[in-house]
C-alpha cells in the first residue's frame, strides 16, 4: 500500500514538474488568438488562418465554430479575443456588453431557393409573392397557374409541394425569413423573422445537410440552403424576381451585387441586411457576416496582431473567397472596413 | 455496519470510498435536477401549467408550448417498441432454441453489432436509404388502401413519426434481443426437458417456459429499450420531420422533446432558452415516471410468476 502510494506522489510530482518545465517556454511559443462563433464562414476562417499563420509564424490561431448565438455569447463573457456572427447584434444583446464593439463584414453569404422537380433544371423563376405564397403554405402544387405564368416554356408537373425548412436556429433562416418578411407582408405580420420561426407547413431538417437530404429525397420539395452548399451538391435553384424586376440567378457575382447595391447606404458600423437590395444585377437574399472585436482592446500584442490580421482579410484574404464559394467584399465596402479598422486602440492608441 | 467491517481500517477505507461513489450518483442526478428547475424558472414562470398544454412553439412571438413535443417522443418511442419487441424476442428464441451452432454466433454477433453504430450514422442512413424505401413500398400502399382508417391518412411525404418509430425500432432491438436471450437461458434445461417428456412440441415448450418464466424479463429488456427510445435525439430529429403538431396520421411530421433541444439550444437565448431547459426537466421527469411504471408493473409480475410455479 505504501508502495503504491510512493508511485502516485511520484507520478503527481512529474505532472507537476512537467507544467513546472511547460510554462515559460509558452513565451516562446506563437500568440494564440482565441475566436469563436458563427458556422457559416468557418472553412474560410480556417483557409485564412492557415495561410496568415505560414506568412506569419508568430501568430496563432483556435476557432470554435458554435454558431452565432454562441459566439456573442463568448465575446459578451471576454473568453474569447474575437466573436464571429451571421446576424448583427441586437440593441439589447449590445447592452449587455463590457465596451464598444466593432462590427467587421468579412464575406457575403446567399441563400438559395432549390427544388427537386423531374424534367424541370435550374433556372425556375419565381417572384417574393409566390416564394412566400408557397412558404406560407398557399400555394401547394407545383402547377399552380401563378407559377406557370412566369414559366410558359417549362412543363410543370401536377404535384404537391413539399416545403423543407431548417429546424435548428440558424443564420441561414434568419436571413431566409428576413428576405419573406421584407418582401411580403402576410410573413411579416403572421410570421415574422429570426433564426428559427414557427413555420406555416413544412418539414424541418437539421443544418443544410437535412434540408438538402429532404429535398434531395422527396419529390416535389422545395427549401433553401447556403449558396455554397447549392453549388458544391448541384442542387437545382430557383432564379428570383430583385427589387428592380430581373430574374437573377443565384451566383457569387449576383451576391457581391447585392452588398454593391448597398454599398453608398453602408452605415457606419455595418450593422446592414443586405435583404432585397437595389441593382439591377442583385441576388435579393444575401447577407454580410461579421467578426466582433471590441474597440478597446486590453492587450496591446494580442490586439495588434488581430488587428494586422483583420487588415489582412479584407485585403488580401477577401481573393480566397470564391475558390471556396464565398462572394468577396465589394471594393468600396472592403476599403470602408479597412478604414474603420483604424478605430481600434489599446491604452487610447491605434493598433491599424 | 461497525459489524460487518470489523476492526479492519483497509475494509473500513474501502467500504467508505465506495459510500462515497454511490453518493456522488446520487447528487449528481439531484444537481441536474436542481439546475434544470432553476434555469426553466423564467419559462415556467411566464407560462404556468400551460406549458404543458399549449401546442404553440413560436421563437419570434415568444410563445412556447411543450405538447406537440411531449406528445411526439411518446408516440415514437412506444412505436418503436411495437416493431422492436415480437422482432427481438423472436430472434431471441430462434437464436437460443432452433438455430444451428454455426448461424448462432454469427447471428447474435451482428444483432448486437447494431449498438455499436453512432446514432448520427443511423440518422444519415435514415433520410437516405431507409425514408425512401419506408416510402415507396410501406406508406403509400397503406394510404393508398386503409387511408381511410385515421392513423394511415395521406398524405406521404417520407419523413414522419411512422420513420422515426421505425428507425429507434432497429436501434433499440439489440438491446432487448440480448437481454431476451439470457432471460431465455435461465430456464432450467430440466423445465424444457419435462414439457417436452410429457408430448409437447416445441411450441408448446416455448410457450410454456416463457409463460411462466421469461414474461418479466423480457418486460424488463422493453423498459431499457423504451428509456433509450425516449432519449434518442439525433437519428430522431433527421427523419421525423421536426414540425411541432400533434399528429393524428403516423404518415404526419412530428417533434420529440430532445430533437427540439438540440436543434434549438444552441441560438436560444432569453425564454425561448428557458424554455427549452423546461422541456428538458419534462424529459427528465417523463423518463422518470415512465421507468417508475414499469418497475411497479415488473414487481407485480414477478409476484405473479413466482406464484404461477
Amino acid at each position: 500500500m505504501k508502495r503504491r502510494f510512493g508511485a502516485l506522489t511520484a507520478v503527481l510530482a512529474a505532472i507537476v514538474l512537467s507544467f513546472a518545465v511547460a510554462s515559460p517556454a509558452t513565451a516562446a511559443d506563437p500568440l494564440m488568438i482565441n475566436g469563436a462563433g458563427a458556422t457559416f464562414p468557418y472553412p474560410l476562417y480556417s483557409k485564412w488562418f492557415f495561410e496568415y499563420s505560414n506568412a506569419n509564424p508568430g501568430v496563432k490561431f483556435n476557432y470554435q465554430s458554435i454558431g452565432s448565438g454562441g459566439g456573442i455569447r463568448q465575446i459578451t463573457a471576454g473568453t474569447v479575443d474575437f466573436g464571429a456572427t451571421d446576424a448583427p447584434m441586437t440593441e439589447e444583446e449590445m447592452k449587455k456588453l463590457p465596451g464598444a464593439i466593432l462590427h467587421i463584414p468579412t464575406a457575403i453569404g446567399a441563400v438559395v431557393v432549390v427544388y427537386n422537380l423531374d424534367g424541370v433544371e435550374s433556372g425556375l423563376k419565381l417572384t417574393p409573392d409566390i416564394l412566400a405564397g408557397i412558404f406560407l403554405g398557399k400555394i401547394t402544387r407545383w402547377n399552380d397557374p401563378k407559377i406557370a405564368e412566369l414559366n410558359k416554356t417549362v412543363t410543370l408537373p401536377n404535384a404537391d409541394i413539399v416545403v423543407a425548412h431548417r429546424s435548428d436556429g440558424s443564420g441561414t433562416t434568419d436571413i431566409f425569413t428576413n428576405y419573406l418578411a421584407t418582401v411580403n407582408t402576410e410573413w411579416r405580420a403572421k410570421i415574422g423573422h429570426g433564426k428559427s420561426v414557427n413555420w406555416p407547413v413544412g418539414i424541418g431538417g437539421k443544418g443544410n445537410e437535412g434540408v438538402a437530404g429532404v429535398v434531395k429525397q422527396t419529390p416535389g420539395a422545395v427549401g433553401y440552403v447556403e449558396l455554397a452548399y447549392a453549388k458544391q451538391n448541384k442542387m437545382k435553384s430557383a432564379s428570383l424576381r430583385n427589387k428592380e424586376g430581373n430574374f437573377v440567378a443565384p451566383t457569387l457575382e449576383a451576391t457581391s451585387a447585392a452588398a454593391a447595391g448597398v454599398a453608398k447606404t453602408m452605415p457606419d458600423d455595418f450593422r446592414v441586411s443586405l435583404v432585397d437590395p437595389p441593382g439591377k444585377d442583385s441576388w435579393p437574399i444575401a447577407g454580410l457576416t461579421w467578426i466582433l472585436v471590441y474597440k478597446e482592446q486590453k492587450d496591446t500584442a494580442r490586439g495588434k496582431a488581430l488587428v494586422q490580421f483583420l487588415k489582412w482579410a479584407v485585403k488580401d484574404g477577401q481573393k480566397m473567397e470564391a475558390a471556396l464559394d464565398y462572394a468577396a467584399l465589394p471594393k468600396p465596402v472592403a476599403e470602408k472596413v479597412d478604414r474603420a479598422l483604424r478605430q481600434i486602440t489599446s491604452g487610447g492608441k491605434s493598433l491599424y | 455496519m461497525e459489524t460487518r467491517t470489523g476492526r479492519n481500517p483497509k475494509d473500513l477505507a474501502f467500504e467508505r470510498a465506495s459510500a462515497l461513489f454511490a453518493f456522488a450518483v446520487l447528487a449528481l442526478t439531484v444537481l441536474l435536477f436542481a439546475v434544470l428547475l432553476r434555469e426553466s424558472l423564467p419559462a415556467l414562470r411566464t407560462f404556468g401549467a400551460r406549458f404543458l398544454v399549449s401546442g404553440t412553439w413560436d421563437p419570434v412571438m415568444e410563445k412556447f408550448g411543450a405538447l406537440p413535443f411531449i406528445y411526439g417522443t411518446l408516440v415514437s418511442s412506444f412505436l418503436a417498441i411495437l416493431i422492436a419487441v415480437p422482432l427481438s424476442v423472436g430472434a431471441a428464441i430462434f437464436i437460443n432454441e432452433f438455430a444451428p451452432a454455426w448461424l448462432k454466433n454469427p447471428v447474435s454477433f451482428l444483432a448486437e453489432l447494431l449498438a455499436a453504430i453512432p446514432s448520427v450514422i443511423y440518422g444519415l442512413w435514415g433520410i437516405f436509404v431507409m425514408v425512401p424505401m419506408l416510402r415507396d413500398y410501406l406508406m403509400k400502399p397503406l394510404a393508398k388502401y386503409l387511408g381511410f382508417i385515421p392513423l394511415f391518412k395521406g398524405p406521404v411525404y417520407g419523413p414522419s413519426v411512422l420513420a422515426a418509430g421505425w428507425l429507434l425500432s432497429i436501434m433499440i432491438v439489440p438491446f432487448i434481443l440480448s437481454v431476451s436471450r439470457e432471460v431465455l437461458a435461465t430456464v432450467p434445461q430440466r423445465q424444457k426437458e419435462a414439457v417436452l417428456s410429457l408430448g409437447g412440441t416445441r411450441w408448446e415448450m416455448i410457450r410454456i417456459v416463457i409463460g411462466q418464466h421469461c414474461i418479466p424479463g423480457i418486460f424488463g429488456a422493453t423498459v431499457l429499450g423504451l428509456g433509450r427510445a425516449l432519449g434518442e435525439t439525433m437519428a430522431v430529429t433527421m427523419v421525423i420531420g421536426n414540425r411541432p403538431e400533434v399528429f393524428l396520421s403516423l404518415f404526419q411530421q412530428g417533434y420529440t422533446m430532445a430533437a427540439v433541444i438540440a436543434n434549438e439550444f444552441a441560438e436560444a437565448g432569453g425564454l425561448q432558452l428557458s424554455s427549452l431547459i423546461l422541456i428538458g426537466l419534462l424529459l427528465f421527469l417523463v423518463t422518470l415516471v415512465v421507468n417508475l411504471a414499469a418497475k411497479w408493473m415488473l414487481k407485480k409480475m414477478v409476484a405473479r410468476a413466482s406464484r404461477g410455479i
